[in-house]
């Protein structure tokens, strides 16, 4: 199991042993606008790195993953969207891998799952009429749920015709980490209702996959408070009721540039001496006059020690969070921030980097 | 957290509102007697919470009466405004100043929705309804519970009329959304075949009920009995000729608050971060709130940098930090010179943030001309009491003018 890693350089380290071995679905959650979808695909991308096919999700209907991928909205149909090989992840070694993914249709998927058990031609049509389906895909508790719990379970599940497994794993880009337990124990809220029938028995298997030690979900956060207290409040609730806790995935951490200690030294006495450096180093103008290279460099030293104060507060809060996240006590990766914004080549690194520290 | 670093971080915000975009004046919104009600929308890690606690602390320091209706508030930012129990009754937050009063109160979507239901029906009905296992798992809150009782609760809080301004949260997800259908999809629902399939006997396929449907209903009938098993089915169709008769009155409501929410005095604000998925999930609520002719006030841009020191660009910056780590000076120490480099590096990447959020945020207001936009500066650490509220609060204020009219320190 992975400790905490360091921050070493990118590209010199060999892979290490991956830490989900035996996993096939992997459920990535967190609270919102940390990255989830952003690192679902990336750990997809790594899982396939050494020559694998895995099937990314996408729940929640906002065409993430096209987004990410630079490509048109997909359909309700499983396909390719990326190959990889280990060298464009920066790894040693040989494969040629491929992500599939696919974005569920609730109304479509619904019709699918009716048909899958109960055969029902000619009266599945019936109950799109009637309005049937657009009831039960969006006024009808947990209906939605369902289908996408079972869609994953089934994919992870779903054998070729030569006998073996069609993805090597699926990752789940999950709902939130408020809605996270409802989500994945929806099943179990079936099985309860419906105590016998092909629904209970469905619900059951689902429910059996997703308790399983194939499943692992694991959480998005940043090195911040609202983020780390909504990760560690997660895994209590997963906890509590019986699923699998996997890890933790930090997102956009940055290298800290000053620490605390270096910038008190630069408010108290070093003031002056920077100020110095900073003429020096040609940011007084032109002028050689003391006088006017200081005149130059006073007024951007307040506002570079306004930010270097700002980055220390923030050095010192992340800090303390990843004492929070080390308390946990589970397999946790650092992605780095992607200064320039998200793109593919952003999307490659992080992959990179998930499965040098053993996320894959 | 000092007052002073939002002083500094104010110049950087005040300067883009010449940028060609409309500035968005919060006071203005709040002050203004005839707005009663804003509905704070976006995606999830936005700070759309503490958006509007802020607003709420803000219109209430400004002198009005306000309740803050939040979905699910992070827990210190929950603490902070004295709400440490999730009860759905809205509680007075102690340590405002001025004469107007915050209260808050955090939804509990079951206990909104018993409500409802007890409203709706008699008591022995009621008693039967909540019993049922299918509606204990409704109400439970599946994905959609959330978005439709936090409306129901909003028409509540309207109708009692105790508050003069109602600042709503919703909740971190697209379907936030979602209510504003809810009238169309529940008379949609209540007019169908659906409703009179599971509202006939629960002996399916009997023949009072199929008399007045047609032979496809049989089938139909027959095919929910095998999807459901007899067991569930009965339940469900329980439950729906239980809350048959409170369906109208629900619809009712939903058409009432939907209404309530197009009507003058309502302002909607769409916030968001200065990324380039935020403002996507932000441009998908501004057309969504188009389309249904909803009132919206503005962007809120929350987290956005800004420098005391725009004169030094990141590459001169960074040119300037490269010498003084591989050729030092002539005078200075060792020392002063890796701390004059770090300051350079973190200047740098400043002001690169700086310039990929205003990329990001120019082609939102390109697409966008007429939404009104401002931008609250980012604070380094959290927020989690009335100060840090009150900061983010005087962010989102007019830049000139401080408050000058509330009286100083509560008495």
């Amino acid at each position: 199991m992975a400790g905490t890693s360091g921050t070493a350089g990118p590209g010199e380290r060999a892979p290490r042993e991956p830490d989900w071995e035996g996993v096939r679905l992997h459920v990535v959650s967190g609270k919102g606008g940390t990255g989830k979808t952003t690192l679902a695909a990336a750990l997809a991308l790594a899982l396939a790195a050494e020559g694998g096919r895995t099937l990314l999700i996408e729940v929640e209907g906002r065409q993430g993953i096209a987004e990410l991928f630079q490509i048109a909205a997909l359909p309700y149909e499983e396909r390719r969207v990326a190959t990889v090989t280990p060298a464009q992840l920066g790894l040693p070694g040989k494969g040629h891998g491929e992500v599939h993914a696919l974005a569920i249709d609730t109304e479509q998927a619904l019709l699918e799952y009716l048909e899958m058990f109960y055969k029902l031609g000619r009266a599945g049509k019936a109950l799109q009429k009637v309005g049937f389906v657009d009831f039960a895909t969006t006024v009808a508790p947990g209906v939605r749920d369902v289908l996408l719990t079972g869609k994953a379970c089934e994919a992870a599940r779903r054998k070729g015709p030569d006998g073996r497994r069609r993805y090597d794993a699926v990752v789940m880009d999950a709902p939130p980490t408020g809605r996270l337990t409802r989500f994945l124990n929806v099943n179990s809220e079936v099985a309860g209702l419906a105590r016998i029938g092909p629904i209970h028995s469905q619900a059951q298997a689902v429910m059996r996959v997703l308790r399983s030690a194939e499943t692992a979900v694991h959480f998005t956060t940043l090195l911040e408070e609202m983020p780390v207290q909504e990760t560690v409040d997660g895994i209590a609730e997963l906890r509590d009721s019986g699923l699998p806790v996997g890890g933790v995935l930090v997102n956009m951490v940055r290298p800290p540039i000053l620490d605390a200690a270096a910038v008190a030294a630069v408010d108290g006495d070093h003031r002056e001496e920077v100020a110095l450096a900073l003429g020096e180093v040609g940011l007084g103008g032109r002028s050689r006059k003391p006088e006017t290279v200081r005149a130059h460099v006073e007024p951007l030293l307040d506002p570079l020690l306004e930010q270097a104060r700002e980055h220390a507060e923030r050095v010192e809060l992340e800090r303390a969070q990843r004492v929070e996240l080390q308390q946990l006590k589970l397999p946790t990766y650092e992605l780095p921030l992607i200064g320039e914004g998200m793109d593919l080549a952003g999307l490659y690194r992080l992959a990179g980097e998930l499965k040098r520290q053993g996320a894959a | 957290m000092s007052t002073g670093e939002g002083a500094t971080a104010k110049s950087g915000a005040g300067a883009t509102a010449g940028g060609g975009m409309t500035g968005l004046d919060i006071d203005t919104l709040i002050d203004d007697p005839g707005t009663r009600i804003v509905v704070c929308c976006g995606s999830g890690g936005v700070g759309k919470t503490t958006t509007a606690a802020a607003i709420g602390l803000r219109a209430a320091e400004r002198g009005r009466r306000v309740v803050v209706l939040t979905i699910d508030p992070a827990r210190r930012l929950a603490q902070s405004m004295g709400l440490s129990e999730l009860d759905n009754t809205p509680r007075v937050v102690g340590g405002t100043r001025g004469e107007g009063e915050l209260q808050a109160m955090m939804l509990d979507m079951k206990r909104t929705f018993d409500e409802v239901v007890l409203a709706h029906a008699e008591p022995d009905r009621a008693k039967a309804i909540m019993e049922n296992p299918f509606y204990q798992s409704l109400s439970a809150g599946f994905a959609g519970t959330q978005e439709y009782m936090a409306m129901e609760k909003l028409g509540q809080l309207r109708a009692e009329d105790r508050w003069d301004l109602i600042v709503v949260d919703t909740p971190p997800s697209r379907s936030a959304l979602d209510f504003l259908d809810a009238p169309s999809r529940l008379g949609s629902f209540l007019d169908g075949r659906v409703i009179r399939l599971l509202t006939a006997p629960a002996k399916v396929g009997g023949r009072s009920a199929m008399k007045f449907l047609n032979v496809g209903m049989g089938l139909i009938s027959g095919t929910l009995g095998k999807i459901f098993g007899a067991q569930l089915l009965s339940d469900i169709q329980t439950f729906v000729s239980a809350t048959d008769s409170m369906f109208g009155g629900f619809r009712e409501r939903a058409d009432r608050t939907y209404q309530l929410l197009k009507a003058e005095g309502t302002a909607f604000l769409v916030v968001a971060a200065p990324e380039r998925d935020a403002l996507r999930e932000a441009a998908y609520f501004v057309d969504r709130l188009a389309e249904d002719d909803m009132p919206l006030a503005g962007l809120v841009l929350n987290r956005v940098h800004s420098t005391g020191a725009p004169q030094l660009t990141a590459e001169r910056a960074l040119a300037a930090a490269e010498a003084l780590e591989e050729n030092g000076t002539p005078h200075s120490t060792a020392e002063a010179e890796t701390l004059a480099a770090g300051l350079l590096r973190l200047h740098a990447e400043r002001v690169q943030v700086m310039a990929r959020e205003r990329r990001t945020r120019n082609r939102f207001a390109s697409v966008y001309p007429d939404v009104p936009i401002v931008e609250v500066a980012a604070l380094p650490g959290d927020i989690h009491d009335l100060d840090g509220l009150r900061a983010i609060g005087d962010l989102l204020g007019s830049p000139t003018e401080r408050p000058d009219g509330p009286p100083a320190e509560g008495s």
